[in-house]
């Protein structure tokens, strides 16, 4: 087998990198991005990082200091960024036939095909076509599996001198790097399995090489194992280029202010359902049982906590979003107690099945009738993509102006890229 | 990437030539049946790197680029004398003319009534763009 090599690049400061192509004012100052509902930080420039803005800091907590500062505050805009990633993987796509979108901000590129001596040519063009086409600027890093690749990406990052690209196939910068690197900074390695490779006496990513692999199957399972040998160099995981199909689905959301009555929260609940019955359908999958669930806020410590999660059984698999509002809402009437401030809601499934091939129900038993609910679906979520989400929803949710709960976004930017109405002005003055 | 969707609102294929088929001999024309005419094709060249904006003053007429208009801006292309630029001066983001004499670049209006443009010695100055069309509705949704 011919040696293997891949690249993962990923956007520096990727959300607040999106701002700051449509807003010239942005360039030097610095700007972070809040999580859903402006909940806590999770996108810093370099400039917010140097005022000491760490990651997943709560915005209650840094508000002030944001003010005083002149750090520039935005909610996440996921069309805008959503858009910008799109674009960028396109523009991997001239340059690896094979990528996998790791994440909304990185993916990895099968380089392989590529000679040893033009990777880093390659990765220089690359990350400069990026930066020239979509403003974004981006780290590369190559290496013989996808942990090295990984690794070489944290170098590229954190030493500013290299210029955004680091080459571990090549053997003297992999010596250089690999007794540099501490365990904590490997990719896949959290606190705890750091705390068992430094008690088997690993301080860099070497010692972690160097480790007998059984030894570190017995530390951390075969992930450690495959760690050691990706390490070596020996390819253990694979591009997944073709997106895994889904196990299990999600939509939850915090309340933008606390919800104690039981109208507010089925609405919210049914929201969600449909919301989910949207997610299914796009992907043809279809649930037999949803988990509803909801809780109080662990930042009103003084006030009495209750926390409610109960699995609902529909009939038979389905998607239809009628069925599973229904469910939903069952699900908090049967589980409902008021004299609490709840704080977040959601509903979950597992066990996803293709819609087509699961297991219907008898008929008359619980049977659900399929064909007009997915005429009565279709139709939904046309009018639903043509008016933007939530222009039609099922009654239970309510109508548009009381949906109060739904995700607050008080400091977004404009969808420069995908509302017509929303693109930026560019003066001619 | 649904820049395309943006650009005209929904595709809107134009058939060029449509004649229902009859038994018997068949039409010549079904011969020459072979594309539609799409208008996203023609506006945007290099998707990931094109973006639309919203025209906003009157410094481009001349180069008939007006107020309210879209304008097309492709992030890869170069410029070359006399393009439509979006330009950044001192984080304030424009449309200029591009102008290239020898070594010396230069920017300007295109519009008589504006006076010359002229840029301070000292500006930070970056190319944001190259306008490479344009999309102007002659009447106006009421």
């Amino acid at each position: 087998m011919t040696a293997r090599a891949y690249a993962l690049s990923d956007g520096n400061s990727f959300y607040c990198s999106c701002e700051r192509v449509f807003d010239a004012r942005l360039a030097k100052v610095p700007v972070i991005v809040l999580s859903n509902n402006d909940g806590c930080a999770i996108a810093r420039t370099n400039e917010a990082k140097a005022l000491g803005i760490r990651m997943g800091e709560p915005w209650f907590k840094i508000r002030d200091m944001c003010k005083a500062q002149g750090i520039r505050v935005y909610s996440s805009n996921y069309a805008l960024y959503g858009d910008m990633s799109a674009r960028v993987n396109a523009v991997y796509r001239d340059f690896s036939p094979r990528i996998e979108i790791y994440s909304i901000d990185e993916s990895f590129l099968d380089i392989s095909d590529v000679r040893e001596r033009d990777r880093e040519t390659l990765a220089r063009d690359m990350r400069g076509t990026v930066r020239a086409w979509t403003g974004i600027p981006t780290c590369v890093g190559i290496g013989s599996t996808k942990t090295l690749a990984k690794l070489a990406n944290h170098v590229a990052k954190k030493n500013p001198e290299l210029g955004g690209v680091c080459d571990l196939t090549d053997p003297e910068q992999y010596d250089h790097w690999i007794i540099r690197i501490p365990v904590g900074d490997i990719w896949g390695v959290g606190p705890a399995n750091a705390r068992r490779l430094e008690a088997l006496g690993c301080d860099s990513a070497a010692d972690v090489r160097d480790l007998d692999t059984r030894v570190a199957r017995k530390a951390m399972t075969v992930v450690g194992e495959r760690l050691v040998q990706e390490l070596r160099g020996m390819a253990c995981l694979d591009l997944e280029t073709v997106a895994a199909t889904r196990k299990g689905c999600a939509v939850t959301r915090s309340f933008s202010e606390r919800v104690e009555d039981i109208a507010t929260m089925e609405q919210a609940m049914a929201t969600h359902a449909s919301r989910l019955g949207e997610k299914l359908r796009r992907e043809g999958l279809a649930t037999n049982h949803v988990t509803v669930f909801f809780h109080t806020s662990e930042h009103d410590r003084h006030r009495p906590q209750r926390s409610v999660s109960t699995v609902v059984t529909l009939p038979e698999a389905t998607n239809d979003t009628l069925a599973l509002v229904k469910a939903a809402t069952h699900g908090v009437r049967r589980t409902w107690k008021g004299g609490y401030r709840y704080s977040k809601a959601g509903i979950v499934t597992t066990d996803l099945t293709p819609l087509a091939a699961s297991q219907r129900a008898l008929p008359g038993l619980g049977q659900l009738d399929r064909e007009m609910g997915a005429a009565l679906m279709e139709a939904l979520d046309a009018c639903n993509r043509r008016f933007g989400r939530g222009a039609v929803v099922p009654g239970a949710a309510g109508f548009a102006p009381k949906r109060e709960w739904s995700t607050k976004f008080e400091m977004r930017s404009p969808r420069y890229t995908t509302r017509l109405d929303e693109l930026p002005v560019v003066a001619a003055a | 990437m649904q820049i395309i969707d943006i650009a005209i609102g929904f595709p809107m294929p134009l058939p060029l030539l449509a004649k229902p088929v009859r038994a018997g001999f068949p039409s010549p024309a079904d011969d020459f049946i072979e594309e539609e005419i799409d208008l996203q094709r023609l506006l945007i060249v290099n998707r990931p790197a094109t973006f639309l904006v919203r025209v906003a003053g009157d410094s481009m007429i001349l180069a008939r680029l007006f107020d309210g208009d879209l304008a097309v801006v492709d992030r890869s292309l170069t410029p070359r004398n006399g393009d439509i630029v979006v330009v950044d001066i001192d984080g304030e983001r424009s449309f200029k003319i591009w102008k290239r004499q020898g070594p010396r670049i230069s920017l300007h209006f295109a519009n008589p009534r504006f006076p010359e443009y002229r840029l301070a010695p000292d500006a930070l100055v970056e190319i944001w763009g190259v306008v490479s069309g344009s999309v102007c509705a002659r009447r106006r949704c009421e």
